[in-house]
């Protein structure tokens, strides 16, 4: 496998950081991470800063890792439905697995995601913690 | 009166090969894959030259074995110098190189082709085939996430499972049912019976999903060689292919309609039936993608044997035997004979053959006339299906 290379995760920050997303202007349907063509044929976007809350639509424990996130196992992701329409993948922490559930409210939080090797970028993103 | 004339397609298969399926650390990629060339060859009675044209599935090697260029290697492999192309659609690459070879015939362009799936998986690490694999996810929506496959399955059983009510011990009958075929196929990875409990005690992947739930890293390759009507017919072939359907999805679930289904796969099950001139009731039997157990539950689903949401009982009456009402996954699926990935697309198409042509052995169907194939790519990104007949 070849080192990965910070720019292939550089040009996505502002989107990461921010939880930004995008508005069709045509549909008003909404995406995390830029969208280029919009089902309805449309392909002007505005820029919308997501709230950060949701509630849980999907959600799994993994045990088994790919190579970034051997050493963290296990860790919950789930799919997201954002309050402002938009469902995201995201990992779930500080809570205990056992205690989610289809419909647990969440927010958004950033946090470090994994280093690119010893010497290489951290990268950051964002992840979310249940309301209980 | 004008009468309206109706063209079923008819591609011929007149040669299958298979190595076995498993860890086989004595060959490299391309041993695997001349292995089921000559096999299949040596099935069909030709001569390597008589191949116009050649299409070979293949989703890692770039990674895993540092190799590109696999239709070059495919034609160098027999010592032609015939058109040769590489396809890659993920786990589903296999069906695309059949249906690109179905595609050849049917311009007219190639009047027999050679159509073949080869995947090397086990030089490298656990963690490296995770991370090859996921490839075939959203880079940047999931795999980032840390999200693995055996990670999406198990977000959509969570959906499927919370919707419907599906037991946790009723999904594990889809790895008991495929490991009992499995146990009766000498090509099969895995040839011995589990039972329920041997898939609920063994180790958590991705919760629900237990290794048992999971189709395993595997090496292996498959060859199928496709005639024209015409010299199927002078050949003596008795199986032909007369639908293939193929439909795309996004990459990422999130940006799916549902959790629920996955809609390639409904809309590539549609499209092949609607070609072969069936309906769901004319199928003797199925090969389909249950990468992951829950992966079964949809593909039934998605191929109309069972309503949305019911797939259950199939499992609970077990149907889905080789004996049973409808058949599913008698060469062992994916689970239990083994999952060398672009390889898998040609092992359904032989199984399909296998069966239809009576050679079924221990696992035979009886009176089977119309079986059909269901692979897919990704966790539904990419979904392939196609229908074979029996014809005399």
């Amino acid at each position: 496998m070849f080192r990965e290379s910070p720019i292939i995760r550089w040009r996505n920050y502002s989107d990461r950081y921010k939880l930004r997303g995008y508005k069709c202007t045509k549909c008003s349907a909404t995406y995390f991470e830029y969208k280029g063509m919009c089902p309805c044929g449309n392909l002007d976007f505005t820029e919308i800063d997501f709230s950060g809350r949701g509630k849980i639509a999907a959600f799994t424990q993994i045990h088994g890792g790919p190579e970034a996130f051997e050493n963290k196992t296990p860790y919950c992701v789930a799919v997201i439905d954002l309050v402002e329409g938009a469902r995201i993948e995201a990992q779930v922490m500080d809570c205990k697995y056992e205690d989610l559930k289809i419909g647990t409210e969440v927010e958004a939080v950033f946090r470090k995601f994994y280093s690119s090797g010893e010497k290489g970028v951290i990268h950051y993103g964002t992840k979310f913690v249940p309301k209980f | 009166m004008r009468m309206k004339r109706v063209d079923i397609m008819k591609v011929g298969v007149i040669g299958i090969g298979i190595t076995k399926f498993g860890e086989i650390w004595e060959q490299g990629l391309r041993e695997l894959l001349l292995d089921a060339q000559l096999r299949a060859l040596n099935d069909a009675k030709i001569d390597a030259k008589q191949i116009d044209s050649l299409f070979t599935g293949n989703m890692i090697a770039g990674l895993a074995s540092g190799q590109l260029h696999i239709g070059a290697m495919a034609a160098e492999n027999l010592n032609l110098n015939k058109p040769s192309v590489r396809v890659e659609g993920a786990c589903a690459s296999g069906s695309l190189a059949l249906r690109q070879g179905i595609a050849a015939i049917e311009s007219g362009s190639a009047d027999i082709v050679m159509a073949s799936g080869v995947e090397k998986m086990t030089d490298i690490s656990t963690e490296q085939v995770t991370t090859a694999l996921m490839g075939a996810g959203d880079e940047e929506l999931e795999g980032f996430n840390g999200l693995t496959f055996p990670g999406l399955y198990a977000l959509l059983a969570s959906a499927y499972m919370k919707e419907y009510g599906l037991k946790r011990e009723v999904l594990a009958e889809v790895s008991v049912k495929n490991h009992f075929h499995g146990a009766r196929n000498p090509y099969a990875q895995y040839q011995s019976e589990i039972t329920v409990d041997t898939v609920l005690n063994s180790t958590m992947v991705a919760d629900p999903l237990t290794l048992f739930d999971c189709s395993p890293i595997t090496d292996g390759a498959a060859s199928i060689i496709l005639a024209s009507e015409k010299t199927a017919k002078k050949m003596g072939a008795e199986v032909y292919i007369t639908g293939s359907g193929l439909a795309t999805d996004t990459l990422s679930l999130a940006r799916r309609k549902s959790l629920l289904r996955l809609d390639a796969g409904i809309n590539a099950a549609q499209s092949a039936y609607k070609q072969a001139g069936i309906t769901a009731k004319d199928v003797s039997f199925a090969e389909v993608h249950d990468c992951f157990s829950i992966a079964e539950i949809y593909a039934v689903e998605a191929l109309g044997l069972a309503k949305q949401g019911e797939a259950a009982q199939l499992y609970t009456s077990k149907q889905t035997y080789f004996d049973g009402k409808k058949p599913v996954n008698t060469s062992g699926g994916l689970k239990a004979c083994g999952h060398p990935v672009a390889a898998t697309g040609i092992k359904q198409a032989i199984e399909a053959t296998m069966q239809l042509r009576g050679e079924g052995g221990k696992r035979q169907v009886k009176g089977a006339t119309t079986g059909v194939t269901y692979n897919v790519g990704g966790s539904g990104g990419t979904a392939c299906v196609h229908v074979f007949k029996k014809m005399k």
